[in-house]
């Protein structure tokens, strides 16, 4: 039987933030987002981390400012493995941000990131009508 | 009598058929209302299952990260203990090269954090974070002291027992696991939701570590000792079965 999981609760920066962790590619572009709660509100005690597989690299940033999380992620990547933790939530939620539409198979439209500016925003909302699809796991 | 979940009951009866762990929503777990998904979660990518996920090297640590005593002039208040235990996967082998993080409170029951308005002495001599990689055994130990229980406001005079939180990286990308820790016996057990909503008895169980006689430090620190189990890849969400 496999350890169960349990949730990051509010603290996790004291163990998981103690340094910036967010810049995948120092040459790439900004990938940014508000995590949202059900009722559209944003939540500001969650944690987020990215994982190119191709490029095999990896970061995570904490939602503290208003439940915005930024990353420099690389330009290459069609797309990037998704964690969401938060108080509140007893497991983590995988999802997937592609980066480009025509990289996105059919039925993931969603998890295509828009062109913001000269950076990609992606939300991820956890729930409603415009919930981010997330991944059994 | 009130139809809403959220207002129900804080510990639910167990229930092994729910399997392992709840993977979306437990409703004595307040915060838990508007942030679990409530959609049906979507089929994993086949592609998920045998991906690796990222690799940490002996670079990323500095000497004393795994030591929680020893971060400052002098030494945090508290029972010193030693926690270490190995990192396996369901079939008992070892994983080497895991990432462990840890975070948990001061023996006061409060954390070194902005947002703790806990009116319980922050400690000078204790920030409370600690981390190591395992070792080819999968073996990981940490030095700290034994965490107080802190109260939490999610129900009426609501308590967290003691415990240790634990970040990992395996070695697969579906490995990764964020849980806790907790101390044998703890009297807090029976009303605390979140440690409940591990509703098998069984699971709920490998997140109690135990005490440790045998590697207990004469004359300086108690020891307990904590396995943890990691996912084994492949076809995910395969029932639990009996050993």
């Amino acid at each position: 039987m496999r350890t169960p999981s349990q949730t990051v609760g509010p603290y996790y920066a004291i163990g998981l933030c103690r340094r910036p962790d967010n810049e995948l590619d120092p040459k790439g572009v900004e990938l940014s987002g508000t995590l949202l709660d059900g009722r559209g509100d944003p939540i500001d005690d969650g944690l987020v981390e990215v994982w190119d597989p191709v490029g095999r690299r990896w970061g995570r940033c904490g939602t503290a400012d208003g439940g915005r999380f930024e990353f420099v992620v690389p330009r290459d990547a069609t797309h990037l493995e998704v964690t969401v933790f938060a108080r509140g939530l007893l497991r983590h939620q995988l999802t997937r941000v592609y980066l480009r539409p025509e990289a996105a198979p059919d039925g993931y439209e969603r998890l295509v990131a828009e062109q913001e500016g000269g950076g990609l925003r992606f939300d991820i909302r956890m729930q409603g009508e415009n919930a981010t699809l997330f991944f059994e796991h | 009598m009130s139809t809403d979940p959220y207002e129900g009951p804080i510990v639910l009866p167990d229930d092994p058929s729910v399997g392992p762990e709840v993977q979306v929503d437990y409703p004595g777990y307040r915060s838990t209302r508007w942030r679990a998904p409530k959609r049906p979660l979507m089929t994993m990518p086949e592609e998920l299952h045998a991906l690796d996920g990222p690799v940490f090297g002996e670079d990323a640590l500095g000497e004393l990260d795994n030591d929680l005593t020893r971060r400052h002039e002098g030494e945090p208040l508290g029972e010193r203990i030693v926690v270490h235990g190995r990192v396996l996967d369901e079939d008992g082998r070892a994983v080497r090269g895991a990432l462990v993080e840890v975070w948990q409170a001061n023996a006061a029951g409060r954390y070194d954090h902005q947002v703790d308005d806990h009116p319980a002495p922050l400690d000078p001599n204790f920030s409370g974070a600690g981390r190591c990689l395992t070792d080819d055994e999968g073996r990981y130990r940490f030095v700290t002291v034994k965490p107080g229980a802190y109260p939490w406001r999610n129900h009426d005079n609501a308590w967290r027992p003691a415990h240790i939180h634990f970040s990992l990286f395996g070695r697969l990308f579906t490995q990764r696991l964020v849980t806790q820790m907790y101390f044998p016996g703890d009297p807090l057990f029976p009303y605390d939701p979140i440690f409940n909503s591990v509703r098998d008895p069984r699971s709920r169980e490998l997140l109690v570590a135990g005490f440790d006689l045998e590697h207990t430090q004469p004359e300086w620190a108690l020891a307990y000792e904590w396995d943890i189990v990691l996912g084994r890849g492949g076809p995910a969400a395969t029932p639990v079965e009996d050993a």
